[in-house]
């Protein structure tokens, strides 16, 4: 079909549910997620779209009550849902790794950077001492950290830093596919945009795929290929990132879209996105966004739309809906 | 000749000192220097820095939370330090609130979110009986957009999204019929979707109920869109003020330049050189004389190390803190 | 990784308005080591105070019976070497028992909470010199403390025993009250109660104990399990009033009457039964309250999810 060659990572139809007291909730509703090789995939969202459950559903990292409940998780041909523990940690860190949202969080304090890498490396496989602070120094020299922080705790560094130390450490057996949650919302403007260079340029230089998780669409619209929207739950838009910038087909897309002022062009008074995301215990019926929707039509109410195409983008929206040939 | 009128909230020459290290190695924290803030009626101010610029205490301090090291604070024309007695405390404290950024800390979870308000009414308008003060409760309620209000003042706050509890902030802020409200970050931590709606709120206030707003973010486009006027901190010091579209259109200094240039616009494309300043903050310990920004800056010269730039008007109304856009600017 | 305990999706929390139904009630119902706590705790108070309820017997420490019978229909559990039934002294006993889990457990909580709070809040000198006092307290050993201090008060009377429990009971709960009162000293709740004028006093009282509830009763109960076992050392060991009817008291006789060896164990087992039991329920409780206060404690339920059957290809 495609004249690409297969995708590093195939998601299909992948659904997340938690177990409660009464029905599950549905976090994540049959998502589906392609992504080719060296190819930087956004995911943007707001709170509670389920963005970074699907994440961690890709990454096989969800712990009870979470589950994956359906779907499959392909990677280089083999489906990650299917298979055990022993079988995912030979894949772990070397063929794919995950940036989690703070680093302050991910990175033990009472470690010293050095020591850390030291773990992961020899979490799997094993190296001889000269090996690992070769192979630190030169993850660190990757993203412009200075070898002499090796010996430095995470608290010595900076937000900035700490995150690129973070990135370092995902790359430190130069995976196929890195995951990030978020790595940019702890940090000041100047230095997320000097993180999304940085990791744009390792892309180009070490070849690997990226799937970014963010709920700051702007930021993404520079530097990645794909964009995904996601919202309760559900994809609702998906296409090249600059069409769905240009030419946003979902209302929820085009709300958001709107909702960042812009320190360019004419002040005009803004109105966001009335209303909040629905309780996934009980989703709305019909189309999730139908009740905050603009232009929601009666039938978005009982009818639940499917992705539908809409030039090179795809759009979960009744409006987009092909005409029913009639026989 | 015209006669200014006296204004709201002038800070002159306002420092804060922090000692930090040990008993041993005595380090003195430099988080404010000499800053001078002008803040009118009905008037929105933002004050934009990344983190550790000194934003944050400056609002303490205005808050009266820290003690100036140096410097005064005049509210309407009368220095904070003749304010000692309980009563122009409190009388202080009801014209100047705060809000806070975190909405998932700043409500007491033990109580219902009314709790705030009715203990501002009672400390500040004494004059209210109970009932009153109940109806003025409902009265802010409404006012910052949330309905049914009686309903919601019962709620506990983990009933509510955060962008209801940030709006019940600004509630308990006009409790007090204040003049001016100090946000401190107060949409940072919310949706993109959600922030607009606080932020329509606030220029709403300004304009409906004559409030003035010290907006203090990190975020310039949230800045531009709701502010009249635009201050920029960096390492303790102000180093452009001016109108906000003024600045914004014709930043003097470089560090604003900086900001302004990384603030990602999905319609604008990148910039040859994006990324190439890693964003860095600094920490001002014992800091010596000498702009602060200069290893930064790409056109610092030799006097940036040897004098702080005073913050001079280079434009009517628009100051700022370097030497050499002071050099570059249209002499008068 | 919390975020994914939690029930609904995504980081923070921006789910509609909803009402949580029952609280504390629902919450003790659902958990099986509350209800088995309350329930022991239940029928103790009843005892406690419709001793008449249980035996017939009017006055337990007479010596009406004979001496050393074993368990019976008219003895439930027999008597013991001086003639008394030992389930009447046993169910008589359960007040005393309570009245000091109960009185010393509540003085010991007041005195910990007034104490560890104070001392984080006011920080500095304040909280040096309360800390220290803390824990002076909380590193002097308890039962040589508790043995001098019993024996020079002479008498061993309940008021002594209830003294002495307090002194020594509260210093472990005012650490843990001080630490939970530093990490919430900077809340944002707390500074805008501060900037909206309000008195230190009034903070602490009505900003900061109102957050720390569950933690103050779980003091409490803390506080009652230990007084239970210390005071029926502390009769065991002779240092309460032996006349008094208790359960430690019978410990004390029945171990100065050898009981054990000489053919009535009951006299012996029964007491040291009840204390166990009340102790027991003490901490039963206080796991309940535990899992209320913090849901992550809550026994995550690892149902079996169902899984649809993954189709071969995509679509």
């Amino acid at each position: 079909m495609s004249s690409a060659s297969a995708p590093v990572l195939q998601v299909t139809d992948l659904t997340v549910e938690y177990a409660t007291d009464g029905p599950g909730v549905r976090a994540v509703d049959g998502v589906n997620l392609q992504v080719h090789k060296g190819e930087f995939v956004g995911v943007v969202g707001e709170s509670g779209c389920g963005k970074s459950t699907m994440l961690f559903a890709i990454a096989q990292l969800l712990s009870p009550p979470a589950a994956i409940t359906d779907g499959s998780v392909v990677f280089n041909g083999q489906n990650l849902v299917t298979m055990t523990e022993k079988q995912l940690n030979v894949l772990r860190w070397r063929d794919y790794s995950v940036v989690m949202q703070s680093a302050m969080n991910a990175l033990s304090p009472v470690s010293n950077i050095g020591a850390q890498f030291k773990d992961a490396l020899e979490a799997h496989g094993s190296f001889n001492k000269r090996e690992i602070t070769e192979r630190s120094t030169e993850v660190l020299a990757l993203v412009g950290i200075d070898r002499i922080h090796l010996k430095s705790y995470p608290h010595q560094l900076s937000g900035g830093m700490r995150q690129r130390a973070m990135i370092a450490m995902a790359l430190l057996f130069t995976p196929e596919l890195v995951i990030m949650d978020e790595p940019t919302s702890a940090l000041d403007v100047v230095a997320q945009r000097s993180l999304m260079v940085q990791i744009r340029e390792l892309q180009r230089t070490l070849g690997f795929a990226v799937v970014f998780v963010t709920h700051d669409m702007s930021l993404v619209s520079h530097f990645s290929d794909q964009l995904l929207v996601m919202y309760a739950g559900q994809v609702v838009e998906a296409g090249p990132t600059r069409t769905v910038f240009d030419r946003p087909a979902h209302p929820y897309s085009r709300g958001l879209l709107d909702a960042f002022p812009s320190i360019r062009g004419p002040r005009v008074r803004l109105t966001g996105i009335p209303g909040s995301p629905p309780d996934l215990g009980r989703p709305p019926t019909g189309c999730r966004f139908h009740e905050r929707c603009s232009v929601a039509m009666e039938e978005c109410s009982t009818t639940v739309p499917d992705l539908y195409p809409v030039g090179d983008v795809a759009s979960r929206c009744l409006l987009h809906r092909p005409a029913e040939v009639t026989a | 000749m015209t006669t200014t009128a006296v204004p709201l909230l002038e800070t002159r020459g306002l420092t804060k000192h922090f000692k930090v290290g040990g008993n041993l190695a005595r380090k003195t924290l430099h988080a404010v220097d000499d800053a001078n803030i002008v803040i009118n009626a009905k008037e929105i101010v933002a004050l934009v820095g990344e983190s550790g610029s000194g934003k944050s205490t400056i609002a303490r301090l205005l808050a009266r939370v820290y003690k100036p090291t140096a410097g005064d604070i005049l509210y309407q024309g009368k220095s904070l330090r003749s304010m000692r007695s309980r009563k122009d405390s409190l009388a202080y404290r009801s014209d100047v609130p705060m809000v806070f950024q975190d909405p998932f800390s700043s409500l007491n979870p033990a109580y219902p979110v009314s709790h705030g308000i009715m203990r501002g009414l009672t400390l500040h308008r004494p004059e209210l009986n109970r009932s009153q003060r109940r109806e003025e409760a409902i009265r802010v309620i409404e006012t910052v957009g949330l309905r049914p209000a009686a309903g919601i003042l019962d709620r506990y706050p983990y009933e509510l999204s955060g962008g209801q509890r940030q709006r019940i902030g600004f509630a308990q802020a006009l409790a007090y019929k204040p003049t001016l409200i100090l946000a401190d970050e107060p949409v940072s931590m919310l949706d993109v979707s959600i922030r607009i709606g606080l932020l329509n709120v606030m220029a709403d206030l300004r304009e409906q109920e004559n409030v003035s707003f010290l907006y203090i973010t990190h975020d310039i486009a949230s800045a531009r869109y709701v502010s009249d006027r635009l201050m920029v901190m960096y390492a303790g010091h102000i180093v452009e003020s001016g109108p906000t579209e003024e600045v914004l259109a014709n930043p003097k200094h470089p560090y604003t330049q900086l900001l302004v240039s990384a603030v990602p616009d999905p319609r604008a494309p990148l910039a040859a050189d994006a990324g190439s300043d890693r964003g860095e903050p600094p920490r001002v310990i014992n800091p010596g004389p000498g702009c602060r920004f200069r290893w930064r800056c790409p056109v610092a010269i030799d006097r940036c190390a040897e004098v702080t730039p005073p913050l001079l008007d280079l434009a009517p109304a628009h100051a700022a803190a370097c030497h050499v856009a002071a050099a570059l600017a249209p002499t008068p | 990784m919390t975020a994914l305990l939690v029930a609904g999706a995504g980081t923070d929390a921006a789910d509609e308005p909803r009402r949580r139904r029952g609280g504390l009630l629902s919450s003790i119902l659902h958990s099986r080591k509350a209800l088995v706590g309350f329930f022991i705790f239940f029928v103790f108070t009843v005892a406690a105070i419709v001793p008449q309820l249980f035996t017939s017997v009017k006055d337990p420490n007479a010596l009406q019976f004979t001496p050393a019978l074993p368990p019976s229909g008219d003895h439930l559990l027999g008597t013991t070497a001086l003639g008394q039934d030992i389930w009447a002294q046993l169910i008589y006993g359960t007040r005393e028992s309570l009245i000091i889990a109960v009185v010393a457990g509540l003085f010991a909580t007041v005195l910990s909470v007034l104490v560890g709070v104070s001392s984080a809040y006011l920080g500095g000198i304040a909280d040096d010199v309360l800390s220290m006092i803390t824990n002076i307290f909380l590193v002097i050993p308890t039962f040589p403390l508790i043995i001098i201090f019993a024996t020079y008060a002479g008498k061993g009377t309940l008021l002594v025993v209830l003294i002495v429990l307090v002194v020594t009971g509260w210093s472990y709960g005012a650490n843990q009250l001080r630490a939970q009162t530093l990490s919430l000293r900077n809340r944002d709740f707390l500074e805008s109660a501060r900037v909206r004028g309000e008195r230190r006093s009034y903070i602490i009282v009505a900003e900061v104990l109102p957050t720390m509830i569950s933690l103050i009763v779980a003091n409490f109960l803390g506080a009652a399990l230990y007084s239970v076992l210390t005071a029926a050392g502390l009769q065991f060991l002779g240092l309460g009033n032996p006349n008094s009817i208790s359960w430690g008291t019978m410990l004390y006789w029945s171990q100065n009457q050898q009981a054990l060896q000489t053919g009535m164990p009951l006299w012996s087992i029964a007491p040291g039964l009840c204390v166990a039991l009340l102790g027991t329920s003490f901490a039963l409780m206080n796991y309940a309250f535990d899992e209320i206060s913090n849901p992550a404690l809550r026994p995550v339920r690892r149902r079996r999810v169902k899984r649809k059957r993954t189709s071969p290809a995509g679509h």
